[in-house]
């Protein structure tokens, strides 16, 4: 007999218990064959999502093996031009890691500073009858469609800038950033006030009964006692920033650009895939393989970031700081 | 010096420019409703000041017509059509798999390393962009298994974008199913299929469905992948069959957001205003949907 679960011991129990048409069934490993079919049918539908997640990894780099067997990483990692379209292609990717960086860290620096403070406010100091409409309205951030967003940065905000700040071009780094910048904001907001909400109530206590204030206490044990939680946020937040697509590709221009200049239109690593989608590269040519080769890194990088992100909130779930 | 006591980060270090005592705490406060009151009014004003712009063109024509070369009789009538032919078949495909896969991972596989592997597998699915999906998909199912830019292509792309999100969904509405009833029904004898699809899958299905229009929503959104594919954004007709060519909705918006000329990019205001008002009503339903399973639970 298997294991007693929950399952078993009510199917077990005892003779007579089953009815006459269905035979007392061990739940978990079924008998009949229509039993075992839909098992196998649903471990099927199971299988799909590691069948996706392997043919991610195989076509990625796949295409990327046959990309770098012409281009060598010296010219990848050491030219400082990206031209893999022209007829005398440079394949430096230094110009899409900049721009992937430079919209990047625009957004974060604006979701970052709106993320926790409104997350701060959500656990210290809303009342539940807030919070209950407060939170789901930031995540309306999260769920505007991200060609929705592209158009406000290319429509609303560059030409807002441009009044302010002299010399900004019709498309550019800052315009994308400062609307990605909102479109994430929700993430570090909930993924924060889920960490500080953690905090036990005792480290709270014990520094308000030492004197604290409640802003000293804030910002002297609780935002240190759930660190990890709000950098897993943060780094989240960049993650989506890097794999986000068509804001960059309306607003932020699609010139490859070596600069960390905002003002300048930049092209990013999600931004150059569309650029070559758009146009008819044959497939199977060497700028048809550039995109994978591209979208290797952005995988790899996203990736990382998320293993990250996860096993820092882990942490916190199992207690870590508590 | 340093002393093993100094090991301490020193987080107090915004402190010595913020008050501590009743002003500091009003000010923390109102720095963190203005956190939350900002973005939330930036947002309003963009989408209304869209909405301002696009209503000029918003008519009923707007939604039937077809896409023209000039802005003020363009319409979006192959792109909202190619929308919805997406979502139906995007639900086809993901709704199945994603319960299937749900049923199997809540109650039929026990706990091993391997159910904790594909738990891995499709948290890690969930937090890769869009774009990489498109890429998988365009060298699969365009290339390799033959689709092309078809419609089938695209909404077989977005299904396993959403899967995840789908998976999970079900799974947390698996797990509001009280286990008694399970066994009620196993003591009257019922097997496992028979109580997975006369009790627990229909306890569960308002919360299945709420997750599913959630994810739903969500994939009608998608451009990028869409695009990567190839989907073409000039398309004169209504998709006929699985192998026609398509356009959708924020492909469509893309096409006349990226042209330089203003009155094209009023068209893109009205069609943003219908591709909102698509999302709210989805929203809006989901919504219902959670409440109504409320109230079932409870009566």
């Amino acid at each position: 007999m298997s294991a007693i679960t929950p399952d078993t011991l009510s199917a077990d129990t005892g003779p007579g218990g089953g009815s006459p048409l269905h035979a007392p069934v061990d739940l978990k490993t079924p008998r009949s064959l229509k039993e075992r079919l839909i098992e196998r049918l649903f471990g099927a539908f199971a299988m799909v999502s590691i069948l996706t997640a392997a043919g991610i990894v195989i076509v990625l780099f796949g295409e990327s093996v046959a990309f770098f067997q012409q281009v060598s990483f010296g010219q990848f990692f050491g030219d400082t031009q990206w031209t893999p379209l022209f007829s005398e292609p440079h394949f430096g990717i230094w110009p899409l890691i900049t721009g992937t960086l430079l919209t990047t860290l625009i957004a974060i620096s604006v979701a970052l500073p709106l993320g926790l403070f409104a997350a701060i406010y959500l656990s210290e100091f809303a009342s539940p009858r807030v919070r209950k409409v407060a939170k789901p309205s930031l995540e309306l951030l999260a769920g505007i469609p991200t060609v929705v967003y592209g158009y406000f940065a290319l429509s609303f905000v560059t030409p807002a800038i441009q009044s302010f700040i002299p010399g900004v071009s019709g498309a550019n780094a800052l315009a994308a950033g400062l609307v990605m910048g909102l479109m994430i904001t929700p993430i570090i907001a909930s993924l924060s006030e889920d960490a500080i909400y953690a905090v036990p109530r005792s480290l709270r206590e014990g520094a308000s009964a030492l004197g604290g204030t409640k802003v000293r206490t804030i910002f002297r044990v609780v935002l240190p006692a759930a660190a990890s939680g709000i950098t897993a946020s943060v780094i989240l937040g960049l993650s989506r920033a890097i794999g986000e697509t068509m804001i960059v590709a309306i607003a932020a221009g699609m010139e490859p650009n070596l600069t960390l200049d905002p003002r300048e239109p930049v092209q990013t690593m999600t931004a150059f895939i569309v650029q070559v989608s758009l146009g008819d590269t044959p497939a199977g040519s060497l700028g048809f393989q550039t995109i994978f080769a591209v979208g290797l890194m952005l995988f790899l990088t996203t990736l990382v970031f998320n293993v990250i992100s996860f096993r820092l909130r882990a942490r916190l779930n199992r207690g870590g700081h508590a | 010096m340093t002393t093993p006591t100094s090991k301490r980060p020193n987080y107090g270090a915004p402190l010595l420019i913020l008050p501590s005592g009743r002003a500091g705490e009003t000010a923390l406060k109102l720095t963190g409703m203005l956190a939350i009151i900002l973005p939330l009014s930036l947002l309003a004003i963009l989408i209304g000041t869209t909405f301002i712009q696009g209503a000029e063109r918003l008519s009923a024509d707007f939604l039937t017509d077809l896409p023209s070369r000039r802005a003020s009789a363009a319409g979006i009538g192959p792109a909202l059509a190619g929308t919805g032919m997406l979502m139906v078949l995007t639900a086809a495909i993901a709704l199945p798999l994603g319960i299937g896969a749900a049923l199997w991972l809540e109650e039929y596989a026990r706990p091993s390393r391997f159910t904790g592997f594909v738990e891995l597998i499709i948290s890690t699915l969930a937090g890769v962009p869009s774009i990489v999906y498109a890429l998988l998909a365009l060298e699969v199912f365009v290339r390799t298994l033959g689709m092309g830019r078809s419609i089938l292509a695209g909404a077989a792309t977005l299904a396993l974008l959403v899967l995840p999100m789908i998976i999970m969904a079900s799974r947390e509405a698996l797990r509001t199913v009280p286990h008694g009833l399970r066994e009620a029904s196993y003591g009257l004898g019922g097997d496992r299929w028979i109580t997975l699809r006369t009790i627990v899958l229909p306890l569960a299905l308002p919360g299945i469905l709420t997750g599913v229009i959630l994810a739903l929503a969500r994939a009608i959104g998608e451009t990028a992948p869409l695009i990567t594919i190839g989907a073409l954004t000039y398309v004169a007709f209504v998709p006929d069959s699985l192998s026609s060519a398509f356009t959708a909705l924020p492909i469509q918006i893309f096409n006349w957001v990226s042209r330089p000329s203003a009155d094209f990019h009023v068209t893109a205001a009205a069609a943003i205003v219908v591709l909102l008002t698509v999302m709210l009503v989805m929203n809006g339903l989901a919504i219902w949907l959670r409440s109504r399973l409320q109230t079932r639970i409870e009566g």
